[in-house]
């Protein structure tokens, strides 16, 4: 058997979260994996530590706090500013090998994946990808993750009893972020950073970031499918009267109707809305993957076949293209009776 | 010019809509589920194909299973591939991400000479997205993840690619030999060429290597070469929903589905 860096005997009972930070702004994972360590840190009487890496990061630090860390342990360097998986592995190596938590945990974000594949390999130890559930069995301090597989059809619990640090990375939006306290503080432990310009090989040519819409979090998402025939104007319209956000299926993505960022579903986002309006979507298995956490899902479809009407709990077996337009009128109406009123 | 030779890590599943758990063993039941490639391998075959169409050179596909896999991994092959080495022993059953990124390192240490390693972004029935960059540590060498597009600079040996960042994208240059991870359904798979299905069931483009072949630490793979444990294994709940079904005339219809959103 293959021995991790460090063993249980020699961890310090603390459980450490990588804060992920975009231009001096905590990453919304980051708050969620601080919340949820929280819980488990004080279950367990440990401590929870942040790590934070980047360069002029400002006030990020008392978000971090708000949320729950205990202890702050952070990086600024000028080769720090762009993510590079050297730069970054190097530094976060460092520091979980000179100070041995018990568990280290991240977002399964883009960059979060990379940087625990490497790590993990690094520390000899095991990785629970895209987390969903994650509990602390309190008389041995292992960590138990729940992960989801076959496009969440099964899940399976997995833990690693003899190697250390526990690592997994966490699905985003699976759990709620909740701030405790804004003016909570604690303590601040700067790392020392010694990055050699060479040994970082990933060149950033060109980097262009915007506003991203964050579909795992909007309440209601009016979601098109191939039977809107890339219509999307007119569920962008309905989906701002019901403060959501616009989603979508593959094919309308491939067919380049909306970016794919938009998409929902197995290889897209999951989410988990109050409400999820599915609008001309067959409901291939693929896709109902991504609505399956909505409180409520609504579907209208002029196939009465379809099998989405077996994922929803109201169903609407009439043509999408002359519904929505309707329910635009309807709605547009009662904002105009609403506002004739308050004036 | 030394020629091009990448690998495809390509991963045989079984069809996720036929996968079910034993409620008596809690094992997966694997017994007449039909396999395919891992849908996402297939997005990272296009794009070393597309490499190959432009530059030369030569594809090898790289798997880990059973023998039974064979078939499946031929179609790579009718694809455009040029070979397929399986590593194949039962020694390498039960493989976390740990065990299974030193055993694809291995082989592709074996394979030798090799400068681009394409991996899809995830398994559909693992899904743990992790392989691309453990493979790269267990190498030593750089990454390039869930890129849309790639291209490389075949005189400097440089890859470049293009990779969605938050809510816009970035490119990102590195020195090859490097792992590329490639976002899933950025590229359209071609099809299998049909011309040359007869030459890609031939036995010669097929090489199967066990541990033994690959003079691999034993501490290092399969079951015990895991930290990681399966303590269960359940069938997700799958939530029932009401498919009440909304009937009248259009406008009776819209009223009810603001009732539904509580909108007065």
């Amino acid at each position: 058997m293959v021995a991790s860096r460090y063993t249980p005997a020699e961890e310090q009972k603390t459980i450490w979260v990588y804060l992920e930070q975009e231009n001096g702004v905590l990453e919304n994972v980051s708050l969620e994996i601080l919340t949820k360590g929280r819980e488990l840190a004080d279950k367990m009487e440990w401590q929870l530590t942040g790590l934070l890496l980047g360069h002029d990061m400002g006030d990020i630090s008392s978000s971090a706090f708000a949320y729950g860390a205990d202890v702050i342990v952070f990086a600024d360097h000028p080769l720090l500013e762009n993510f590079t998986i050297e730069a970054y592995s190097d530094v976060i190596e460092k520091a979980i090998l000179e100070r041995k938590p018990s568990v280290f945990l991240l977002g399964a974000t883009p960059n979060g994946r990379d940087l625990a594949g490497r790590l993990a390999v690094r520390f000899r130890t095991g990785l629970n990808a895209d987390c969903t559930e994650l509990r602390m069995e309190k008389k041995t301090g292992v960590l138990v993750c729940e992960v989801s597989g076959f496009g969440g059809g099964i899940l399976a619990l997995i833990e690693m009893p003899s190697h250390r640090p526990q690592m997994a990375t966490v699905r985003p939006g699976v759990f709620e972020p909740k701030p405790r306290n804004h003016n909570l503080t604690g303590e601040l432990v700067e790392l020392n950073v010694n990055l050699n310009p060479d040994s970082i090989y990933t060149r950033v040519i060109e980097r262009m970031v915007g506003e991203q819409v964050d579909l795992a979090r909007v309440p209601v998402i009016v979601a098109g499918g191939r039977g809107i025939d890339g219509e999307f104007e007119s569920l962008r319209k309905l989906a701002k009267l019901l403060g959501g956000a616009i989603g979508a299926t593959r094919p309308p993505v491939d067919d380049g109707y909306i970016p794919r960022e938009y998409q929902i579903g197995q290889t897209g986002v999951v989410c988990s809305p109050e409400v999820a309006l599915c609008c001309g979507i067959s409901g291939a298995f693929h896709f109902i993957v991504g609505i399956e956490k909505s409180k409520t899902v609504i579907s209208i479809n002029i196939d009465p076949d379809a099998p989405i009407f077996e994922f929803s709990d109201y169903c609407i077996v009439s043509d999408v293209n002359e519904m929505i337009p309707r329910l635009i009128n309807a709605l547009e109406d009662i904002q105009e009776t609403t506002h004739e009123k308050v004036t | 010019m030394k020629k091009l030779h990448s690998v495809v890590c390509v991963k045989v599943v079984p069809k996720p809509e036929e996968i079910r758990v034993d409620p008596d063993t809690n094992l997966l039941i694997r017994d007449g589920v039909s396999s395919e490639i891992n849908p996402p391998d297939m997005n990272a075959m296009e794009m070393a194909l597309k490499l190959k169409d432009k530059y030369g050179g030569v594809i090898s596909i790289l798997s880990m299973g059973p023998p039974s896999f064979e078939n499946a991994l031929r179609v790579a092959l009718a694809m455009g591939a040029d070979h397929v080495y399986m590593l194949s022993d039962r020694k390498f059953a039960g493989a976390d991400t740990l065990a299974t990124t030193y055993t694809l390192a291995e082989g592709i240490r074996k394979i030798g000479n090799v400068e681009l390693i394409f991996c899809g972004e995830e398994s559909s029935d693992g899904a743990t997205g992790q392989v691309p960059s453990g493979l790269a540590e267990w190498l030593g060498i750089r990454q390039l993840t869930l890129l849309t597009e790639i291209d490389i600079d075949i005189n400097k040996r440089l890859g470049r690619g293009r990779r969605e960042a938050k809510g816009g994208f970035e490119i990102l240059e590195v020195p090859l030999p490097a792992v590329v991870s490639v976002k899933t359904a950025s590229n359209e798979p071609r099809f299998m060429d049909y011309r040359i299905k007869d030459w890609s069931f031939m036995p010669e483009r097929l090489t199967f290597w066990s541990a033994g072949d690959l003079q691999v630490d034993e501490n290092y793979i399969g079951l015990s070469g895991s930290p990681t444990i399966v303590i269960g294994l359940a069938e997700a709940p799958t939530r029932t929903r009401k498919q009440r079904y909304l009937v009248g005339s259009p406008d009776e219809i819209v009223q009810q589905l603001l009732d539904v959103l509580h909108i007065p």
